[in-house]
């Protein structure tokens, strides 16, 4: 089978990869580029785990080709924090405790910040909607999102 | 999987010539626009290897055009994108609407009402909204383009009219005129991201009295594809839209549904439902007509 080259840019850096023609984003990211923060849960674009943005558009990574990645600008969750300092989302998500195992976590950031990028003052209604492409088995929804309403009030009080 | 390939064509000629030389060397192709359905289907139902054809780099294919008297609607637009088209929003509310009600964030970034026209579920909920809105179908293919009215897209479950050699590039609908509104509703058990269990889109224009001159209602998930109800549209045409007329309607579309009993609804409920919903779409579209 005749793999595909492509050239991409991942979190501002670009990267070659040679792909598989039917081989999943997803799957191109954390098999061949070693990136595994993003997550995989249903792989039918149910459960936004695998969550990305694709120039700066959210999508979920699993209903995405790698070969479709050609020239597009992708960011990832490893792409949210500045260096070692997290993201304003990142800390609040901590601080509210609104993960527990884990797996939903980064689609759940990667969901939220495109949304903050586009709306920085969601109600609670525009938020519970806008996150509800990502599934969460452990929190009950509600304290992830209190952590991105408290992200929301940060990012406009340093604004 | 097998032997998977991938074309990303830039014009329709190059498409159609993926596809001519697919189709004579036997092999399989599918066009590939938001992937939310192709990419499901091809690791669970359908594993056969085939040629995918992108047609997202086709620029007609990506194009959203409001003219004066008609707009174009690429086949591959994303409906994220179309929704954040206030223009169109105005012009034809109950088109993205029905997109609006497919899929979460993350799938409206990626899936277009090209695509969900071409899986052609019954249940596919942009379906009646297109063909209320009088949308064309404009099909590429090695002759050139032709047009096929949406209502005549469909020839069954997961079928269409499209030849091997064809693809679908874009919608073509006719701009509505003043006083013109159009609604699309669907019922499921919980508040959102589900299949229709029975949908209904009305469009129609009033005239200066607030009597309805044009109406074209359509219905979903209730017959092996979605359905023009002539009758319903009758029903409304020449009234004012009020309850008696809209009643009339909807039982012309409680009429002309053929449902199944399936998991999300008997025959009897989905054939009552349609009709619930033809009624309060029409209120809708009528409402929205008289702030036009």
């Amino acid at each position: 089978m005749a793999k595909v080259h492509v050239t991409t840019s991942v979190n501002g850096e670009e990267r070659e990869v040679l792909c598989e023609p039917h081989q999943s984003l997803l799957d191109v990211l954390r098999d061949e580029l070693g990136m595994t923060g993003t997550k995989e849960g249903c792989a039918t674009g149910d459960c936004g785990a695998c969550s990305v943005l694709i120039d700066g558009r959210l999508v979920c990574s699993c209903l995405m080709l790698g070969v479709e990645a050609e020239g597009v600008d992708i960011t990832t969750i490893e792409g949210i924090a500045n260096g070692s300092e997290l993201h304003v989302l990142q800390r609040k998500f901590l601080e509210h405790a609104a993960l527990q195992c884990g797996i939903c976590t980064p689609g759940f950031i990667v969901a939220a910040k495109a949304l903050l990028d586009t709306n920085p003052d969601p109600d609670e209604t525009t938020i519970r909607y806008w996150l509800a492409g990502n599934l969460c088995r452990c929190t009950g929804y509600d304290k992830i999102v209190r952590a991105v309403q408290d992200a929301a009030q940060e990012l406009a009080y340093e604004a | 999987m097998g032997a998977y390939a991938y074309a990303r064509p830039t014009s329709v000629e190059e498409a159609v010539a993926v596809l001519a030389s697919a189709a004579e060397a036997g092999q399989r192709t599918q066009m590939l626009a938001g992937g939310t359905d192709v990419l499901v289907q091809m690791r669970s139902v359908d594993r056969e290897p085939r040629t995918l054809v992108d047609v997202k780099h086709i620029a007609d294919a990506n194009r959203v055009e409001i003219g004066a008297d008609e707009i174009f609607v690429g086949a591959a637009v994303p409906s994220g994108i179309l929704n954040e088209n206030a223009e169109l929003k105005a012009i034809l509310p109950g088109l993205l609407e029905s997109a609006d009600l497919i899929g979460s964030t993350q799938i409206q970034g990626r899936a277009s009402i090209g695509g969900n026209l071409c899986n052609s579920s019954p249940a596919g909920d942009t379906i009646p909204a297109i063909i209320a809105a009088g949308g064309q179908c404009v099909i590429a293919g090695p002759s050139g383009t032709r047009e096929v009215a949406c209502e005549d897209f469909l020839t069954g479950v997961g079928t269409n009219v499209l030849g091997d050699t064809e693809f679908l590039l874009g919608l073509r609908f006719p701009r509505p005129p003043p006083r013109s509104g159009d609604a699309y509703l669907r019922f499921i058990p919980r508040t959102e991201m589900d299949i229709a269990v029975a949908g209904a889109g009305v469009a129609l224009t009033l005239d200066e009295g607030g009597n309805c001159v044009h109406a074209r209602v359509a219905i979903g998930a209730v017959a092996p594809t979605a359905l023009l109800v002539p009758a319903a549209g009758e029903a409304l045409v020449g009234t004012r839209v009020d309850d008696a007329a809209l009643a009339a309607a909807g039982a012309a579309c409680s009429d002309a549904a053929s449902p199944i009993t399936d998991k999300r609804g008997t025959v009897e409920y989905r054939k009552k439902v349609v009709g619930v919903l033809c009624r309060r779409a029409g209120a809708n579209a009528r409402d929205r007509a008289l702030g036009n």
